[in-house]
């Protein structure tokens, strides 16, 4: 009955999601919210409860506890219509490699149960959004990775759903159709499609219009990436680069003012405590120590430094959780 | 429902019509099959020591003395003077074939309704002795046939054989003849196609990730299995049919009973194969461990079924370990339908069995398939 409230303007809404494997918890009490017409991209590292979660919001798989709509369908009552409901592409794209790119449209067509007399004109409509004009009799086998890429999607498309679930679609593909890639999915949010997409790619990250930070199954932060960084990192990263960039390393990690050393190739990015020292005092506490630096700069912090310190920060509180549950000896 | 259904059905067919060469093998090799084995009946088995007892002494019993010589396939090495002498010939293993003419041959050829009595051993335990014995009845048979059309003074009336060769195998009445593998073939065809096929059909889905697209997408478990066990029993039915027609056409084998009958039992028989086949492919990841677990299925199958020996022939232990496996129960089926020619009435025993297995290894298939899409 709530869900009906806010269901005109979320496209998924979760309370309480649970699921227990046995006495593993993966997903523990996830609640979740997710805009009509947004871009949501959903991050955290593997085993942290993504795929567990992205089943259950497809049907697939039964919440142990906890409830969930998507598109205003109960995932517990009415498993059978979500599935009709919404998209979904895996990273391994679910192509048939020894089908057409036109039978493969067919084929999901069918099992969609898009209607006959639309079939024909829905596969135009995706071959042209999918850029496969001219290769609807290619072998899908023989599509390079970014064309099978966009079929795949095209796939996932086909009935016309207002909510699509991407698994890593980018995983494996090239740079460039990357980047075709997202500039055809924000196309999609743009014409007020919903999309929940997870992804590994940081620079990815940011493209998105809400992120949702999993980790052992709990979402630990949640809004607009501007925000999150507003609200969580309000100090700079520190990037530089050293002649002897390990010794540099090793001598940044004693400070008691930097919260985390960073090696990303030849540069170290300093990930330092909020009020902690600035790009001047970094190359004075490096110059003490007869440690010679080419750059110093500030920058702003990526995604992944962000996702970096929530880890952290959240594993720090339930080491010290379960200190505490020992007993008075731990304090 | 039915477009879901026609989606996969119609994605099958489009598949298996890419991969010609598997379709074009799966087609061919029961005739190869076929060919192989009628070749060799042809070569391998000839000159089978004979012993005539010729009771008619006239000249057309001469004439088929002569035409079976002449076929090659019988060395008349002896002449009996009784019954006794003839059986004791066999007995004591100098002839491996027994003629036995009338004394009335030549009145009974023409009349047109000529008896002549042809015995074979059948005891030798070895299966390539055995082979030879039933490929030497069915040389008998055609080299009969031949002179009954040719052979001067006989005039043939179309429809009305004017002779009738009675085989009778001694000792072992489930002997072993170039029609038998006609029946082992259409078994181990229909076997193969819906186990190994089956469960590659299946495994290659997630091999390639597509089963998780189809768990995602609406399409219900059965729309699915169903989707793909339909152009299955199409391709095996397509063999069987391929099999029995050049077995038929080429080879004269009879077909005696009721072809519906032989295909709808052969479904019955393939409800349980098929619940292999998904087994399989509930246990096996790839594509080559189902390919090995198949295999492992066959083994059994093809030795212990009576396929290749006697069932009577073997150990205890043996014997109830062929007692549950469908091919034996399948083999009595099609042996029966296509060389005895009898129905349903004398065919039940084995019918049950089969539905059983169906029955029970289909539903546990299922489960399993199930259990591995959640």
């Amino acid at each position: 009955m709530q869900a009906s409230a806010t269901e005109a303007e979320e496209a998924v809404v979760t309370r309480g999601l649970t699921k227990r494997f046995g006495k593993l918890v993966a997903v523990d009490h996830l609640d979740l919210h997710v805009r009509r017409g947004e871009l949501y991209g959903f991050l955290g590292p593997n085993g942290a409860g993504k795929s567990t979660t992205l089943r259950m919001l497809c049907g697939i798989l039964e919440p142990t506890e906890g409830e969930g709509w998507v598109l205003g369908i109960d995932l517990r009552r009415d498993p059978e219509r979500v599935k009709s409901a919404i998209g979904y592409m895996s990273q391994r794209f679910s192509l048939y490699d020894d089908l057409t790119v036109e039978e493969n449209l067919t084929f999901y067509a069918r099992v969609y149960m898009v209607p006959r007399a639309e079939r024909l004109e829905r596969i135009q409509r995706m071959v042209r959004l999918g850029d496969l004009a001219g290769r609807e009799r290619q072998l899908a086998g023989q599509l390079s990775g970014g064309y099978r890429q966009r079929l795949a999607l095209t796939c996932a498309l086909i009935h016309g759903p207002r909510l699509i679930f991407l698994d890593e679609p980018t995983a494996g593909v090239d740079p460039v159709s990357r980047r075709t890639f997202w500039a055809l999915i924000r196309r999609l949010v743009d014409d007020g499609t919903t999309i929940l997409v997870t992804t590994h790619y940081m620079d990815e990250a940011e493209l998105c219009d809400t992120l949702g930070f999993i980790y052992q199954g709990r979402l630990i932060a949640h809004g607009s990436p501007a925000r999150i960084k507003a609200d969580t990192f309000s100090r700079p990263v520190v990037e530089l680069e050293a002649d002897d960039p390990r010794a540099a390393g090793d001598a940044l990690a004693e400070w008691d003012d930097v919260e985390e050393v960073v090696r990303a190739g030849a540069r170290l990015r300093l990930i330092v405590k909020p009020g902690g020292p600035g790009a001047g005092t970094v190359r004075d506490y490096l110059a003490a120590r007869r440690l010679t630096v080419g750059w110093v700069g500030e920058v702003e912090p990526s995604v992944e430094d962000l996702f970096v310190s929530f880890v952290d920060r959240e594993r720090k509180t339930r080491v010290r959780e379960q200190l505490r549950a020992l007993g008075p000896r731990g304090s | 429902m039915g477009s879901r259904l026609h989606g996969i059905i119609a994605k099958e067919f489009l598949q298996l019509w890419r991969d010609r060469l598997a379709l074009t093998l799966m087609l061919f090799v029961p005739v190869a099959m076929l060919f192989i084995f009628g070749w060799a009946i042809n070569t391998d088995v000839k000159h089978a020591p004979t012993v005539v007892f010729d009771q008619s002494g006239s000249v057309e019993a001469q004439k088929l003395v002569e035409a079976l010589e002449n076929s090659q396939y019988f060395d008349v090495r002896h002449r009996a003077r009784s019954t006794r002498e003839l059986t004791r010939m066999i007995d004591g293993g100098a002839a491996k074939v027994g003629l036995v003419i009338p004394p009335d041959y030549a009145l009974q050829l023409a009349r047109r309704q000529a008896q002549v009595q042809l015995i074979v051993d059948a005891s030798d335990p070895q299966v390539a002795t055995s082979a030879m014995n039933a490929a030497t009845a069915l040389a008998a048979d055609r080299s009969l046939a031949l002179l009954a059309q040719t052979g001067d003074g006989v005039a043939v009336k179309r429809g009305a054989p004017p002779f009738e060769l009675r085989v009778r195998a001694w000792y072992n009445p489930d002997l072993l003849s170039a029609f038998f593998i006609v029946p082992g073939l259409i078994g181990a065809l229909l076997m193969q196609t819906t186990v190994s096929v089956m469960a590659v059909a299946i495994v290659r889905e997630r091999e390639r990730g597509t089963l998780e697209a189809l768990v995602v997408s609406p399409i219900r478990r059965w729309e699915l299995l169903l989707g793909k066990i339909i152009p299955n029993l199409l391709v095996a039915y397509g063999q069987m049919t391929m099999a029995l027609l050049v077995a038929h056409f080429v080879f004269d084998v009879p077909i005696r009973g009721s072809l519906p009958l032989l295909y709808a039992l052969s479904a019955v028989f393939m409800w349980g194969t098929l619940g292999i086949g998904i087994f399989v492919s509930a246990a096996a990841r790839t594509i080559p461990q189902a390919l090995q677990l198949s295999f492992m299925t066959f083994l059994p199958s093809i030795y212990l079924s009576g396929l290749l020996f006697p069932i009577e022939g073997m150990p205890h232990g043996a014997q109830y370990i062929a007692a549950i496996i469908p091919l034996t129960y399948y083999l009595r089926v099609v042996r029966g339908i296509v060389l005895k020619g009898i129905g349903l009435e004398y065919l039940w025993p084995q019918v049950l069995p089969l539905v059983l297995f169906g029955a029970v290894v289909f539903t546990f298939s299922i489960l399993r398939f199930r259990k591995q899409l959640d």
